[in-house]
């Protein structure tokens, strides 16, 4: 049988290797980058774009497995082919969940891959919080977990401020901009091990709101678009063929919910799993005391975007949880689970009642979590207006637009009549800019 | 008159898939042109056209408001920075204006299916990526039938009987209606069945639970040009729908209403500006095939396609062959050497017989002295051809192939076919065919594909081919399944591809799709050094070159390539009638022949609950065939006496878990998924404890049908699909109380790293909570772990209480225990099972196929009788589940994480270390099953470590067991082979 051996990632390789990490979400990664090249890993993030990743993905891994894992190996087999990296020299790392998804199998196939593309001796460092998979050079430890808590929350809250000021900026490219420096900014902090410290991240959060509320905003009312759907096509512009930029382009003002979200829903499914089925105490507290945790740094973020009045802070996680309690129930935890399912219902209550459930053609969870509850969200927000698009090699990005067009055909015209109905009465403008 | 040329004319533009449609209204609305055309893609030059002939009636119409709508038109209306609407909403503004009191609308088009509720609250259901039930698919299925629509359309109004069509995309539908093409059924039926299947798409696809009732309208072109489809829809929503004037034009209308009128466009300008339009033409392109017409000539040097025909010996003794495949008939008669004298190739227009016929008299007719010493056919149609016309074998395809290939090149070591729907792959080491790979349902598009693209671009096959050649930049349509191709080639003509360079792209992607998708080849590793490759599709020049560009090899392509089944034939005719020593044929001759008659009659067969449609043919002698069986019962040819089948031991250690009263309320228990084996625990619980069960009844296609409507995701899998309707069978019957709860976590069996149950095993429950209407039943369907009987007894009490009152906790903790006994006594009674079947194989040397899958494999609705179908060929069949005691926790290149699936991969190390018995592996994977995407390579790569064949049999909604039939008899005569050598 041809063996596929693990290579572990030793000390030694930590010193001469380059790390190289797929982007999943544009701000969060770069802004990981600086931290994790801080820490001594030459990490280089992978942002390259094009047939070939798809091509080199469709080669390598079996055609029916699941479009992300299809695309994260393409891209990896891609780039190890292009000649820029030596792959003696040369280590991958890629996410891990361990859930009862196919996606916690994905290392296993690049493996396989790697070891068909003839690249075995490139060792393959699994990111994960469960201690899956360990490696003698790649250590999580606190600062690590400080610095990898602080990319997150600095990129959550600069998505939320951007998205939100984008589609109103009187000076066109303005919230970008401004994005961009802090991005830059923040990376170049976090590489030098400092600024992730909660006093830190209170005073930059603090100078980010601050910036964002000196941009010059008008008041024309957009259409709100909410984006959920599995993590990897929700978030990267190579999954869902840069769904983000389109919906910009069509003048709509976009909410994706952050991935802090995601994380505390990690959390909250371990404790649920106890509630469930039975487990240690401690583990119990553990839990509950990592949760509340994680909450601090939530109350970071809300404090930064509530704070001027212009901006307008996501729904609180508890609260989104409630909504996965009284929806689908928080026993459903593969993939996505009663997040996503909660996620919609959240974005309705906050106005995003025009969504898009992203995920990849076949996914499970979502025939369950994203197909399967759409039908009880509408019943709940009669007024939800809900697209469910398929991401594959095989979909073509002209059917997927026409699909949202649609979407965005229903949206403008309610959009239109409430603005008439607006003037009429002389109502102001939707808080987000006001 | 002078007014007039002060009106303002709105135009509005419909660029679908294949056609494009323009309506010009005044400033009130009335219609003044409309008209539509076929585009092939060349977009921007139709449209130019359109306008010049709006010019030509309309001369006054120098400027007009104008809109573009239609998927296909969005590139162009950005490029020309003219006002785009989207089709639906196009679509849903015409219709405000001509048919406000409308209710719901149902629109087909070309490849979009859309339903339109418009009173309450306004939805849309659109397609998913999926085009099947859709106009091209139509196209399809007369394309295979050999008719046109508008004759299919004449066909269907004639139907006395509809059979069930899967048509969820045209793959699947052939294989629905490829077998009954062959058994023989009514054209008219198929015609008939192909509508309603339409229907049914639609209806289940789309409507998903919400009732289409009230005015529905029909719109688009299928509805509108065919009759048929329209009176399947009434009868299906039992209504009259409203076929409004302008049915074609609603989308193109709609655009017209919304055109900007404060934005008029000059007509002429934008005819100038559409004529000399160049797309930009960025799209990913691949190598060009030829780079010079020399290389081309180098090309067709190397295979000549002229065939090389032999004369009939002195002795005129002479081997027959035919093959029946698809869409086409292939036949060959050879002399004593096996050299070819005369051969045919011809459609069979869904039917093969009549072909045949032809070929025979040809024969007799050209060779009046003609000795046919043996004859045997293959193919698809091969039982019915043998049996129409008495023919002395049968052989399998893939061994046909075989043998043919070996005679143009004895040392050949790899053999690929791409045939009408087939692609036939074949590996061989020492002699035999080694490994085999054949398309699965999903990625049948091959030869058929091109020619119906072909002829919907206005091209026949040989044109199209020939445009490929000399593309200087074919497109990258990657290696998808190729039904998804058509919107992948949409796409190419936004960006402004050629016909040149979408024809190659297309051969390029047939090719791409064998390698990857089907052989699943790795880069840098050889096919073989000794390829040759075959069926008509290589006919094609262009997929020819693709092929070699892309295995970087040159390959033998032998003359008579599209005739290899049939020459296989006769060569296996040749051969078995000289081993047995065979003088003459038992084929009919001339004069038998000159009386032959052939009649159909489709019966329903009433040997068991399975309620098999079944066709039997009757031919002129008085001999009959019968097609459409799931078991060889009605046909009672090669019954085995005794058979051993762990699948048909498992449905009767599963009956003693039936329905009975209780003192207590009745819980309806779903037969679905999990349950097919969590029952006996279930059971014994609720038994215990004093209630009355009520059990779903057998799965079956009417149930499925039952259920469909509230389907929220057309693309989870078909054992998902069937629980709708066994929920709702439960409330028919009175249930009051549903009990199927969510499960996380399975047992644990220690095999695996985690155990849990696939998503949609697990949380199925949610899905039926939350798109079902009970009628006033309540579902129970709490999250349980029963993999920690402690916490598990606590929280089923805690349910207990809340919805039935009081229990003891003793009384609750003991039927716990009771039932956990009974689970475990239940398994350990499967694997005593097992050994005894091992056991019985290895006593009487029978040889053993491990039929692995999941528990609800076992259901017959869902495989099909593919159990029996092996059982009754003398094979001893074992389930997965009854060889768990021999498994153990072994090293995976993969993460083990399902209580499901760590077995299959215990069986296949199971079947690999067997050394004492003649066992092999077959895998039911349940079509869109995500998960085993992952554990085929795995349960594959364990298997061939040990020199052992892999067979995955994918599984849906399909009936016709045609294909299925051939990978398993491909198998059976591989390990046959084998075996000799």
């Amino acid at each position: 049988m041809e063996e596929i051996r693990r290579i572990e990632f030793t000390e030694d390789m930590r010193k001469t290797y380059k790390i190289l990490l797929p982007n999943m979400l544009n701000l969060h990664f770069e802004i990981l980058q600086g931290a994790m090249r801080g820490l001594g890993y030459n990490v280089e993030l992978l942002t390259t774009d094009g047939r070939d990743i798809v091509d080199e993905g469709l080669k390598y891994v079996h055609n029916d497995t699941c479009y992300p894992a299809l695309l994260v190996i393409g891209q990896f087999i891609a780039a190890l082919k292009s000649g820029k990296y030596d792959p003696d020299r040369t280590a991958l790392m890629l996410t891990q969940t361990g859930g009862g998804c196919r996606a916690s199998n994905y290392i296993h196939l690049l493996r396989k891959a790697l070891a068909k593309a003839g690249f075995s001796q490139v060792p393959v460092i699994s990111l994960n919080p469960t201690g899956l998979e360990k490696n003698e050079g790649f250590r999580i430890d606190l600062k690590f977990i400080f610095l990898a808590m602080a990319g997150v929350i600095y990129g959550d809250t600069l998505t939320a401020f951007v998205n939100q000021a984008r589609p109103y900026e009187t000076e066109k490219g303005a919230a970008d901009g401004l994005c961009r420096k802090w991005v830059d900014y923040l990376a170049e902090r976090l590489k030098q091990g400092k600024d992730s410290s909660f006093f830190a991240i209170r005073k930059n959060l603090s100078l980010m709101a601050k910036d964002f509320d000196s941009l010059s905003l008008h008041k024309e009312p957009k259409v709100k678009v909410g984006i959920v759907g599995e993590i990897y096509v929700k978030y990267s512009p190579l999954a869902n063929n840069h769904l983000e930029d389109f919906l910009h382009g069509e003048g709509c003002e976009v909410n994706v919910p952050g991935l802090l979200g995601f994380i505390q829903y990690i959390f909250d499914n371990n404790i649920e799993d106890i509630r469930l089925y039975g487990g240690k105490r401690i583990a119990k507290l553990v839990n509950l005391f990592l949760r509340r945790f994680l909450e601090e740094y939530e109350g970071m973020m809300r404090h930064a975007l509530e704070k001027s009045g212009r901006y307008r802070a996501p729904l609180s996680h508890k609260a989104v949880r409630r909504w996965g309690e009284e929806t689908i129930g928080l026993g459903c935890k593969m993939g996505e689970g009663w997040l996503l399912t909660a996620e919609m219902a959240a974005l309705c209550e906050e106005g995003y009642h025009n969504i898009i459930c992203v995920q990849p053609f076949g996914c499970l969870p979502n025939h369950i979590v994203g197909k399967g509850m759409t039908r009880s969200i509408r019943e709940r927000f009669p007024n939800a207006n809900i697209v469910a698009i398929d991401y594959d090699p095989g979909a073509t990005r002209v059917n997927q637009e026409n699909r949202v067009k649609l979407m965005l055909s229903v949206a403008r015209e309610e959009l239109d009549a409430s603005s008439e109905e607006i003037c009429e009465k002389e109502q102001k403008i939707p808080s987000t800019v006001g | 008159m002078e007014k007039r040329s002060e009106i303002m004319f709105k135009i509005g533009l419909d660029v679908g898939s294949t056609t494009l449609k323009a309506v010009v209204l005044d400033e009130e609305g009335k219609i003044l042109f409309h008209r539509y055309i076929r585009h092939y893609a060349a977009i921007a030059e139709k449209i130019a056209a359109m306008l010049k002939e709006i010019r030509l009636e309309l001369p006054e119409a120098e400027t007009a408001a104008l809109a573009i709508s239609g998927s296909g038109g969005m590139g162009f209306a950005k490029e020309m920075g003219l006002t785009f609407c989207q089709e639906v909403y196009a679509t849903k503004v015409a219709l405000s204006r001509r048919i406000p009191d409308a209710d719901a609308v149902i629109e087909l088009g070309g490849e979009d299916a859309k339903i339109l509720f418009l009173s309450g609250a306004f939805e849309v259901r659109m397609n998913g990526s999926c085009a099947g039930g859709t106009g091209s698919f139509i196209d399809q299925m007369a394309t295979l039938l050999g008719v046109t629509p508008d004759a299919m359309n004449t066909l269907a109004a004639a139907y006395t009987k509809e059979y069930s069509i899967a048509s969820r995309c045209g793959v699947f539908a052939k294989s629905d209606i490829q077998p009954l093409i062959n058994q023989g059924a009514r054209k008219e039926d198929i015609a008939a069945s192909i509508m309603a299947a339409v229907v049914n798409q639609t209806v289940s696809g789309l409507a998903q639970g919400r009732k289409i009732e009230g005015k529905v309208v029909y719109l688009g072109g299928p509805l509108t040009f065919l009759s048929s489809l329209r009176e399947a829809f009434d009868r299906t929503l039992k209504t009259k729908g409203v076929f409004p004037d302008m049915s074609l034009y609603f989308v193109a209308l709609g655009a017209a209403y919304l055109a900007d009128e404060k934005q008029p466009v000059s007509l002429l300008a934008l005819e100038k500006a559409a004529r000399e339009h160049k797309a930009a033409g960025d799209y990913i392109g691949c190598e060009p095939l030829f780079q010079s017409t020399e290389d081309y000539e180098a090309f067709r040097r190397r295979h000549t396609r002229e065939e090389k025909t032999a004369e009939l010996s002195a002795s005129k003794r002479a081997y027959l062959g035919i093959d029946s495949g698809s869409t086409t008939i292939k036949a060959v008669l050879t002399n004593e050497d096996g050299e070819i004298v005369f051969s045919r190739y011809h459609t069979n227009s869904g039917n093969p017989i009549p072909a045949v016929r032809a070929f025979l008299s040809e024969v007799y007719e050209r060779y009046p002295d003609v000795k046919i010493v043996a004859a045997a056919s293959t193919g698809y149609g091969e039982e019915i051809v043998k049996s129409a016309f008495h023919l002395d074998y049968g052989v399998v395809e893939t061994v046909a192939h075989f043998t043919a290939a070996k005679a143009f090149e004895p040392m050949v070591d790899f053999i690929i076919d791409i045939g009408g729907q087939d692609i036939k792959c074949f590996e061989i080491k020492n002699g035999v065919i080694d490994n085999i790979f054949l398309n699965e349902a999903c990625s049948s598009g091959c030869g058929s594909f091109l020619e119906t693209f072909a002829a919907a671009l206005g091209y026949t096959a040989e044109e199209f081919s020939q445009l490929a050649l000399f593309a200087d930049k074919p497109v990258d349509l990657g290696s998808r399944c190729t039904v998804f191709m058509n919107s992948s080639v949409k796409q190419a003509q936004k960006d402004g591809a050629s016909v040149e360079n979408i024809a190659a792209g297309l051969s390029i992607s047939v090719v791409k799709n064998a390698l990857y998708k089907v052989i699943r080849k790795a880069e840098g590793k050889p096919l073989g050094h000794h390829v040759v490759v075959q069926g008509g599709t290589f006919l094609n020049d262009a997929v020819l070159r693709a092929f070699e560009m892309e295995i970087g090899e040159e390959v033998l392509r032998p003359s008579v390539s599209g005739k290899m089944g049939a020459l296989g034939a006769a060569l296996y005719a040749k051969a078995s009638a000289e081993r047995e020593k065979k003088t003459k044929s038992t084929i009919l001759d001339r004069e038998a022949l000159s009386c032959f008659t052939h009649d159909v009659k489709a019966i329903t067969c009433k040997g068991c609950t399975n309620r098999c449609k079944l066709t039997v043919n009757t031919f002129g002698d008085g001999k009959r065939y019968i097609g459409g069986n799931q078991c060889e019962k009605p046909t009672e040819q090669r019954v085995v006496k005794e058979t051993f089948s762990g699948y048909d031991d498992k449905r009767e250690m599963l009956s003693a878990y039936g329905p009975r009263e209780g003192v207590r309320e009745t819980v309806g228990i779903p037969v679905v998924l999990g349950m097919f084996e969590l029952l006996p625990f279930w059971h014994t619980l609720f038994r215990t404890l004093g209630f009355g069960i009520q059990l779903s009844p057998p799965s079956s296609r009417k149930l499925y049908l039952k259920g469909q409507s509230s389907i929220p995701s057309d693309t989870v899998c078909y054992p998902a699909k069937l629980v709708h309707g066994h929920i709702e069978a439960l409330i028919e019957a009175g249930v009051k109380t549903v009990f199927y709860p969510s499960l996380t976590y399975n047992m644990n069996e220690g095999l695996s790293d985690n155990h849990y149950n696939c998503p949609v095993v697990a949380y199925y429950p949610r899905v039926i909570a939350h798109n079902m209407s009970l009628k006033g039943a309540r579902l129970i369907s709490d999250d349980f772990g029963i993999h920690r009987p402690k916490e598990f007894t606590k929280h089923f009490h805690e349910m207990l209480e809340r919805e039935f009152g009081h229990f003891s906790r003793k009384e609750v903790k003991a039927a716990v225990e009771t039932a956990y006994t009974e689970y475990y006594r239940y398994m350990a009674c499967l694997r005593t099972r097992g050994d005894e079947l091992l056991t019985v194989a290895r006593e009487r040397k029978l040889p053993v196929i491990v039929l692995a899958g999941r528990p609800y494999h076992l259901d017959r609705e869902i495989n099909h009788g593919i159990d029996t179908f092996i059982r009754d060929r003398g094979i001893v069949v074992i389930p997965e589940d009854m060889l768990g005691h021999h498994f153990e926790r072994m090293p995976l290149a993969v993460l083990n994480q399902w209580t499901y699936h760590a077995r299959l991969y215990g069986a296949a190390r199971f079947v690999a270390d067997t050394r004492d018995l003649d066992i092999n592996f077959v895998q039911l994977v349940s079509f869109g099953c995500g998960v085993d995407a992952i554990t085929t390579d795995e349960v594959r790569r364990i298997l061939e470590s040990a020199g052992k064949i892999y067979t995955q049999i994918k599984i849906d909604e399909i009936t016709g067991l045609g294909a299925v039939k051939i990978r398993l008899r491909s198998l059976f005569a591989t390990l046959g082979q084998k075996e000799e050598n």
